[in-house]
């Protein structure tokens, strides 16, 4: 069959740059460079390159950047070049397309439409570099009300399982499977660092990672991998996750040949067998079946620990959220649908689900109307993608955000969106040992600490900004933003004034 | 034509101020010269465009029933107002709060008073308490009946308020006629002008009264938690949420005044990690669960209640507020020389602290036992929602 | 003293360490011109062994009893007894390939440039005074593979 795809990308390469040293040759999984010693120079199979930038990243003599490939459309806008092209692997192979990351296409990114607050004359701005500046945050189930003995200052009501955070910014789900054990490891490392957690994900919790288990929160999902009572006692948290952003209403395949003997171990399924996470649970067919989950769990530990459930926002996100939250989930975790994936049929990653902003804005107005906002934890998840994103997050009504992408990226991760081909060239996303061995969890865990605490440290300055000293103060607090570019409905939704009002 | 600058509910509008307050600790009453003498002392922390005065104990023949101020921009407003009364309250008495001609008071409200009971057949029917049931009325009133709002509705207390500099709105009020054991006084100094009286402070609710000086910037984190519990934030100022959020924690949670202002000026993290692991226990369950009622942001506030008088700074101690006693009386003012204008033999003048509330309380009250825990009022949730373990028998 | 260490686990076969020691050691000190422009062409003192499988790089370890020093028969290679640093003179050097038999570790090379043979090892990136300076092998290794710290061995 004649090949009707193009390359993506053409490697270009500054010849009066390149020594021919071949670094690029030994970085590129994807086969791409090739020294030729014969011809005395270095070609490139192009079509093989997704775009990755580790030779780029990798080269001494930075020799090398990478195009689009100049082939152009017809100029329609609507037969694009990019839509011919997915017909012609299609044609070719009769398959769903698999894509990786979040959604990419250009949907309104409404962080982008709000802006922040600060203080003039009327109220001072606070220097966080003088006074104290907290970003503290406590997620978990909260009584309506306390009782106390204020007399001799003691807690009367107790108070349920909660999990502290030294800054509202988590790392959420990347299954062992999905990414490298060293990738996870890294995160782990950044998580006790930094005194926050990261996430399992479905894959179950690595033996070596036990030792982070105060700073691990441990995903029940569909396929139930790795689930048992040691892995749910190990944790500082639970969750259930019931959907993922990137792909909402669906599961998850990962095919045998990733399940070698350590991933076999974790997700405690044979060896080369493909592990199936069905597309909804077979054990929760409605809210009350949730229920009855997060009371097992509940049980299955002693009530000692929180108990998260992560839905993927869909259209009727504020209502699903409410339930969840009588169905006595302790901390509700929204994933739009910009939200990052291992791999995902392209169809859905690009077309199903909302943006977590409208989501996220509706959840906690629904939650409110209820009156049980401040009983139930709140987080938000889905490409928040720097430190104004968490603020705004926050403002809108999250107790705490999620990332992910930021974290691969921090790590190494270029977005090349190429996850499910486990060629990954930065160690990230693979399980070959030569792929896996390029990411150092020394290394990278000093890079994800890094931007985490820059982004705390902005969050300072944005906070001391807006003349409040504790994250206490921004959770919910609409008014420190305003929107721009945004209809009257989407102001509505989100729940903030326009600019200038 | 009347130009449109939205007031107080319309928008939110920042403000400087000055406040004062005095107490008799024995509940001797006093008229409402001295607290007058020491607003107009800080002149120049208002503009003209608000002041007011909350008086407590000057209503003792009717100190039974909920005392309702009321201000109408029509007649419209006050026939309706009544006959949601007439539907909701025994009414004892009503009356025309007398004013004075002054010179500079202009577009005066008509203001009126009525001294109401709750309809028994209407309360038993609400399923509700007392208070619980009046504070709705009064939200009612507010949100639904154009034209009409509540300056206060309290027992044996009063505010009495309006656009115009303090000194002139209290000889517009004669509050020279009235004896209280407890006055507080505000003059306000708006960054634009709403020229509305029901936006002039005290605000009240039920035996509340605020005054504030200050500018919280956990504005909308506050009114978005009181507001899952009942509470509209009509008027979108800060003393509307202060006294809502006290309203909550005290009435409804059954917290001690204290208590409730120590959650609003929680103790640093960095603080709490110090303490004696019960204390800290304590101290991390009050932030963990009240996290949203933390007040962030320069304030000064009186809290006038029927129990007595608290004091609180912002935890950063932004504004200015100072405190001094002479034998049973205690003062309080934004500025130490309105303290000494009235009481020139003040002692044991102070500034008080940032975040540490300064509670003053009748001596009748604070002879009483103080209940040690609030376990008046819990509401129950059902128990397997409370994510403890539920108790087994064995 | 501070040595350098190779680590494997972490070793990727990528040679960024051959090309960041070969400019270093060249009269530009940059990469390209090292490469390309150079006559009197530097050699790399560190060399990547193995494949991508399993790879580790292979350099001086300024042993505490230097078996190469022992061994050379002009006194070009030289321990400097301040700084416990293995380096050669190659103004003494004579070439005779005595040192490379000697490490027990194949770090010596001994090459021909322009028609003159000298031995070249690492000299951990020193002005040739025996200081040593910032090893650039250690610098260019993108994954910790080549860490630069103080021994527990002997000096």
């Amino acid at each position: 069959m004649l090949d009707f795809t193009l390359p993506r990308y053409r490697v270009v390469r500054d010849e009066d740059l390149c020594i021919q040293c071949g670094v690029c040759e030994r970085s590129c999984s994807n086969k791409v460079h090739k020294v030729e010693e014969d011809l005395g120079k270095v070609t490139a199979a192009h079509k093989s390159c997704v775009n990755c930038q580790r030779c780029v990243c990798m080269c001494p003599t930075g020799a090398l950047h990478i195009e689009n490939w100049p082939q152009v459309g017809n100029g329609s806008a609507n037969w694009n070049l990019p839509a011919l092209q997915d017909i012609a692997k299609q044609s070719q192979t009769g398959a769903v397309l698999l894509a990786s990351m979040g959604n990419p296409k250009p949907y309104p990114i409404y962080w982008d439409h709000l802006l922040l607050n600060a203080s003039q004359v009327t109220n001072p701005s606070i220097d966080p570099l003088r006074e104290p500046m907290e970003t503290r945050v406590i997620l978990g189930r909260k009584p309506a009300k306390l009782v106390v003995n204020e007399r001799e200052q003691k807690v009367i009501t107790e108070l349920p399982p909660q999990v502290k955070l030294k800054t509202p910014i988590m790392f959420s789900a990347m299954s062992f499977g999905s990414i490298s054990l060293n990738a996870q490891k890294s995160l782990a490392m950044a998580a006790r660092e930094l005194g926050t957690c990261f996430n399992t994900g479905e894959g179950g919790l690595h033996r070596d990672l036990e030792q982070y288990g105060e700073n691990a929160i441990v995903q029940v999902a569909s396929g139930r991998f790795g689930v048992d009572p040691h892995y749910l006692n190990t944790a500082a948290m639970i969750e259930i996750k019931i959907g993922q952003g990137a792909k909402p209403g669906i599961g998850g395949h990962l095919p045998g040949e990733k399940i070698n003997d350590e991933v076999s171990r974790t997700r405690m399924i044979p060896k080369g067998t493909d592990a199936i996470s069905p597309a909804p649970h077979h054990d929760i067919y409605s809210i009350e079946d949730l229920r009855q989950l997060i009371f097992s769990l509940k049980e299955a530990t002693c009530y000692t620990k929180p108990v998260a459930v992560k839905i993927a926002a869909v259209h009727n996100v504020a209502a699903i959220a409410s339930g969840v939250a009588s169905a006595g989930a302790d901390v509700i975790v929204v994933d739009g649908f910009r939200g990052g994936t291992g791999a995902a049929p392209t169809r859905i990653r690009d077309n199903v689900g909302i943006p977590i902003e409208l989501a996220l804005a509706a959840c906690d107005q629904r939650l409110r109307d209820e009156s049980i906002r401040s009983q139930v934890s709140l987080v938000a998840a889905g490409s928040i993608r720097h430190s104004a994103d968490v603020v705004r997050a926050i403002a809108l009504g999250a107790d705490a955000c999620y990332i992910a992408s930021s974290a691969l990226i921090a790590m190494g991760c270029h977005q090349c969106q190429d996850c499910s081909s486990g060629k990954c060239n930065w160690g990230l996303a693979t399980q070959d040992p030569n792929l896996t061995r390029r990411l150092n969890p020394e290394i990278a865990a000093e890079r994800v600490v890094n931007m985490v605490n820059a982004w705390t440290h902005e969050i300072k300055e944005m906070m001391g900004g807006m003349g409040v000293n504790s994250v206490d103060s921004l959770r919910g607090n609409r008014l420190m933003l305003r929107g721009v570019g945004l209809t009257e409905k989407e102001l509505e939704i989100l729940g903030v004034k326009y600019a200038g009002e | 034509m009347r130009i449109m600058i939205p007031r107080e509910g319309e928008v939110r509008i920042p403000s400087g101020c000055a406040i004062s307050g005095i107490m008799d600790r024995s509940g001797a009453r006093h008229d409402g010269s001295d607290i007058l003498k020491s607003i107009s002392l800080m002149h120049d922390r208002s503009n003209g465009l608000g002041g007011g005065f909350a008086a407590y104990g000057i209503y003792p023949d009717y100190k039974d029933f909920y005392a309702f101020h009321m201000l109408y921009e029509s007649k419209e407003a006050r026939t309706a107002t009544e006959a949601f009364f007439d539907t909701r309250f025994e009414c004892e008495k009503q009356e025309v709060i007398p004013t004075d001609d002054v010179k500079s008071i202009k577009h005066a409200p008509l203001i009126w008073r009525y001294f109401l009971k709750p309809d028994p057949v209407a309360l038993l029917r609400s399923e509700l308490d007392e208070d619980e049931y009046v504070m709705r009325c009064v939200f009612h009133i507010n949100s639904n009946i154009p034209g009409a709002f509540v300056a206060s509705s309290g027992k044996n207390m009063g505010a009495f308020k309006g656009v115009g500099y303090p000194e002139e709105i209290g000889e517009f009020y004669r509050i020279t006629d009235y004896k209280a054991w407890l006055w507080t006084a505000h003059g306000r100094f708006p960054t634009n002008t709403p020229g509305w009286w029901g936006g002039a402070h005290p605000f009240t609710l039920l035996n509340w009264s605020v005054v504030h000086n200050g500018e919280i910037s956990s504005y909308d984190a506050n009114r978005r938690y009181v507001e899952q519990f009942g509470y509209h934030c009509e008027l979108q100022t800060d003393t509307e949420v202060i006294t809502y959020l006290f309203d909550l924690l005290v009435r409804r949670h059954g917290l001690q005044m204290e208590t409730a202002a120590h959650i609003f000026t929680a103790p640093e993290w960095d603080e709490i990690d110090k303490m004696p692991p019960e204390q800290r226990k304590y101290e991390t369950a009050l932030r963990a669960v009240y996290s949203s009622a933390l007040i962030n942001g320069p304030f000064s506030i009186l809290v006038g209640s029927d129990q007595g008088l608290l004091a609180l700074n912002d935890r950063l101690k932004l504004r200015a507020l100072m405190v001094g006693e002479k034998g049973s009386m205690v003062y309080l003012a934004s500025e130490q020389a309105a303290i000494e204008n009235i009481c020139p033999d003040v002692e044991n003048v102070r500034s008080i602290e940032g975040g540490v509330p300064f509670v003053v309380r009748l001596d009748e009250v604070a002879s009483q036992q103080a209940p040690t825990e609030n376990l008046l009022r819990v509401e129950h949730l059902p128990e397997n929602l409370t994510g403890v373990m539920p108790r087994r028998d064995a | 003293m501070k040595r350098i260490y190779a680590i494997e686990k972490w070793c990727i076969d990528c040679k960024r360490c051959e090309v960041a020691c070969k400019a270093f050691h060249s009269k530009s000190k940059d990469p390209v011109r090292a490469y390309k422009y150079e006559d009197n062409v530097p050699q790399p003192r560190i060399h990547v062994e193995g494949d991508l499988d399993l790879s580790v790089a292979i350099n001086c370890r300024h042993c505490e009893k230097p078996l190469c020093v022992e061994g050379c028969i002009s006194g070009a290679l030289k321990k400097d007894p301040e700084t416990g640093m293995v380096y050669c003179d190659q103004n003494l050097c004579v070439g005779c390939r005595t040192c490379v038999s000697m490490c027990p570790f194949g770090a010596v090379q001994v090459v021909e440039v322009n028609g003159i043979t000298k031995a070249y090892k690492c000299d951990l990136c020193s002005d040739g005074t025996g200081e040593p300076g910032c090893p650039s092998c250690v610098a260019a290794c993108p994954n910790g593979a080549l860490v630069y710290v103080e021994s527990e061995e002997g000096f």
